[in-house]
């Protein structure tokens, strides 16, 4: 039903509304990449190891952390003027509900992305252009598996005392699979190995994408039924 | 006899057994040829990996059958399971290093067995946190439930993320492979303690079950 | 139009006044019906299950055991709860338009909508500013106005005279008496029997979550109800 769709469009929108008119988290998560790639580019000594070598990691690393800043706010917000009970209390769908903080939170964590990736080719001089295409596609499939499980944590941390802190500690283990995934294919493209070298790790991020959504898709409606 | 008497007697017979199996294991048990004597750490390190990940599946089938059943049994089986799955993990992780140094003279490898504990580990720690931080019986349960189902889904993708980084990158040659492989006495020995370590898990989660059955008894649920 | 059915509910313990054996009691027993045209306001003091019943009525609990069914499902339902689920950074209009999309209000409909909710309201000329920039007042009345854009045919309302001066009172209650006709069902929660009386056309007293009177209000003035509800709920309640 494209109801659902449209009604977690709805959401989504508005969570990006938002977002736009405060501007602190993005601008907080940019200014973080920004800083992080810079510090790691001035904490090494590039004749001790090659940049080539340590880039896929202070990529992802970087992304991680500025997808985790995203994250947070997207059920914190619901919680001014309890907004999430007018939401609950709505005809909205707990799954379009769902849907909607996670588009919301792929479009933040997508803008993060689309500037890191630049200032990290400037930054770390990697040779990205031959590779574009793929590595686009390998940032997305990655980024899309940890955002689905880190909203659904969103969900379960809300209310508790160090909300922020918790989500990145639960969040920790289930970010390795695709992290890890997601460097070695950076690193095999960025070295210019085929793609069809990564195919098992491919097949890792796209397993995990389509097992975590499922799963949290599944599981939302209990993190906010009384 | 009450649960907890239970419980406590399992405990005991199973870590009494214990010593019986490290007896057997150092004395009748023949040294491995290639790793020496250190090898017989792989008599307590691997029955208790198994449990660590065992625990975790049942923390996540227990969570299942709350979500539906809302029974709060279910959630004191899960809350029990997961300690002692953090128990088992910790063992893994303390006699891993204490057995690499001799073999391979560095405290921590990255090898599949340790690293896979390793995230294991820290989805145990998330979860006893994320139940530490909520007030509400009925919300900590569902919300331990979902965070459970998860770690347990997670589980197959950590090995496969190992696996996958191992065959790529080749460690020192690790432990021979599995039970089937071992010679006789051997087998034995691994067999014994893989029952000794079912036995302290079920002593474990019943005390713990038992205890957290004590908590809630006087007065009504508290946090 | 509405009914509940034998509704029960309780919470683990540490919430208002105590149940047995430290889960509180919030709904015990609650069955009635409501048709078009009925106006039940619940009187009860703090704890006595008010909110708990409103949120069943609207979905946000599932009762441990019994139905609350309301025609027309959550879509039907206007509820103002304590909080005016109002996002501060998006204008009056802005909050407006997002509700009246997830109730489903069709999109060529919905500034024309927002637009005659305002005006009802008074708070029209605040229709581009900010939520958390308007005073308590406005901010209520633009609450009330996000529960009316879909024209629900049901209305739950918790403590809605909480924070109100008297002029504002006044006239929300002018409002409500506006809303009652066109074969509306309102259920109006609070603990002050002063303030939702002469709207009713049914009156229950809800105590530790069992409803102790229900019945219309026949001619009764407030000051008849409020010595009935003290003597109700003065034995040992209250």
């Amino acid at each position: 039903m494209g109801d659902w769709l449209s009604q977690a469009w709805t959401v989504a929108r508005k969570d990006l509304l938002l977002e736009f008119r405060t501007r602190t988290a993005i601008v907080s998560a940019l200014v973080f990449t920004a800083l992080v790639l810079t510090v790691f580019n001035f904490g090494r000594d590039p004749t001790a190891v090659p940049t080539i070598d340590l880039a896929p990691t202070i990529l992802w690393v970087t992304f991680t952390f500025a997808a985790m800043l995203a994250m947070n706010r997207a059920f914190q917000l619901e919680l001014e003027n309890d907004a999430l009970e007018g939401l609950l209390a709505s005809p909205l769908s707990r799954t379009s509900l769902y849907w909607g903080k996670l588009l919301a939170n792929l479009v933040f964590v997508a803008v993060v992305e689309v500037v890191g990736l630049p200032l990290f080719v400037l930054f770390f001089d990697v040779p990205v252009a031959p590779v574009l295409g793929p590595l686009i596609a390998v940032i997305a499939l990655a980024t899309v598996g940890f955002v689905a499980v880190g909203t659904l944590f969103s969900a379960l941390v809300i209310r508790t005392r160090f909300a922020e802190l918790l989500l990145v500690v639960l969040l920790l283990p289930f970010l390795l699979p695709p992290l890890i995934g997601a460097v070695q294919v950076t690193a095999r493209l960025l070295g210019g190995r085929p793609l069809s070298e990564s195919a098992g790790w491919l097949r890792l991020l796209a397993a995990y994408d389509i097992a975590f959504v499922t799963l949290a898709t599944l599981l939302f409606p209990f993190t906010v039924e009384e | 006899m009450s649960l907890a008497r239970k419980g406590r007697l399992i405990t005991l017979i199973g870590l009494g057994l214990l010593a019986a199996v490290y007896v057997r294991a150092l004395a009748f048990t023949p040294v491995e040829r290639v790793q020496g004597p250190a090898q017989k750490i792989y008599y307590l390190h691997v029955p208790a990996a198994i449990w660590a990940e065992m625990a975790m599946f049942l923390v996540g089938l227990a969570g299942i059958f709350y979500l539906f059943l809302k029974d709060a049994r279910l959630d004191r089986f899960a809350e029990a399971s997961a300690e002692a799955g953090t128990v088992f993990a910790a063992i893994v992780l303390t006699t891993g290093p204490i057995w690499g140094k001799p073999i391979w003279g560095t405290w921590w490898t990255w090898d599949a067995r340790l690293t896979s504990t390793l995230f294991l580990f820290f989805l145990y720690i998330g979860y006893l946190l994320l139940r530490g931080a909520i007030a509400d019986a009925a919300q900590r349960a569902r919300y331990a439930a979902v965070l459970g189902i998860c770690g347990m889904c997670l589980v197959p993708f950590i090995h496969l993320s190992v696996y996958l980084f191992r065959t790529l990158h080749p460690q020192p040659i690790i432990l021979k492979p599995g039970p089937p492989s071992l010679p006789g006495s051997m087998l034995a020995t691994w067999l014994f303690s893989l029952g000794v370590f079912t036995l302290l898990y079920v002593g474990f989660v019943t005390q713990r079950y038992a205890l957290a059955l004590l908590r809630q008894a006087p007065r009504g649920d508290h946090a | 139009m509405l009914s509940a059915e034998a509704l029960r509910h309780a919470f683990a313990g540490g919430r208002g006044e105590g149940g047995s054996g430290g889960r509180v009691v919030a709904l015990d027993d609650v069955t009635f019906t409501l048709d078009a045209g009925q106006t039940l306001a619940v009187f009860g003091p703090n704890g006595a299950g008010k909110t708990t019943l409103l949120k069943v009525l609207a979905g946000l609990i599932r009762p441990d055991a019994g139905r609350a069914t309301v025609a027309g499902g959550r879509g039907a339902i206007g509820w103002i709860g304590h909080q005016s689920h109002l996002y501060g950074h998006l204008t009056v209009r802005e909050n407006l338009l997002f509700w009246a999309a997830l109730y489903r209000v069709p999109a060529a409909t919905r500034a024309r909508r927002a637009d005659a909710v305002m005006r009802r309201l008074g708070i029209a000329e605040h229709a581009e500013r900010a939520v958390c920039a308007l005073s308590r007042g406005l901010a209520q009345r633009a609450a009330i106005a996000r529960a009316l854009i879909h024209e629900p045919r049901v209305l739950l309302l918790d403590e809605p005279f909480t924070g109100l001066d008297l002029a504002a009172a006044a006239g929300f209650r002018t409002l409500l008496a506006q809303l009652r006709g066109a074969g509306r069902v309102v259920v109006l929660a609070t603990h002050n029997v002063d303030e939702g009386v002469e709207l009713a056309t049914d009156v229950a007293f809800q105590r530790r979550g069992r409803f102790v009177h229900f019945a219309p209000r026949g001619g009764r003035g407030p000051a008849q109800i409020a010595d009935e509800y003290r003597r109700a709920l003065g034995a040992g309640g209250g």
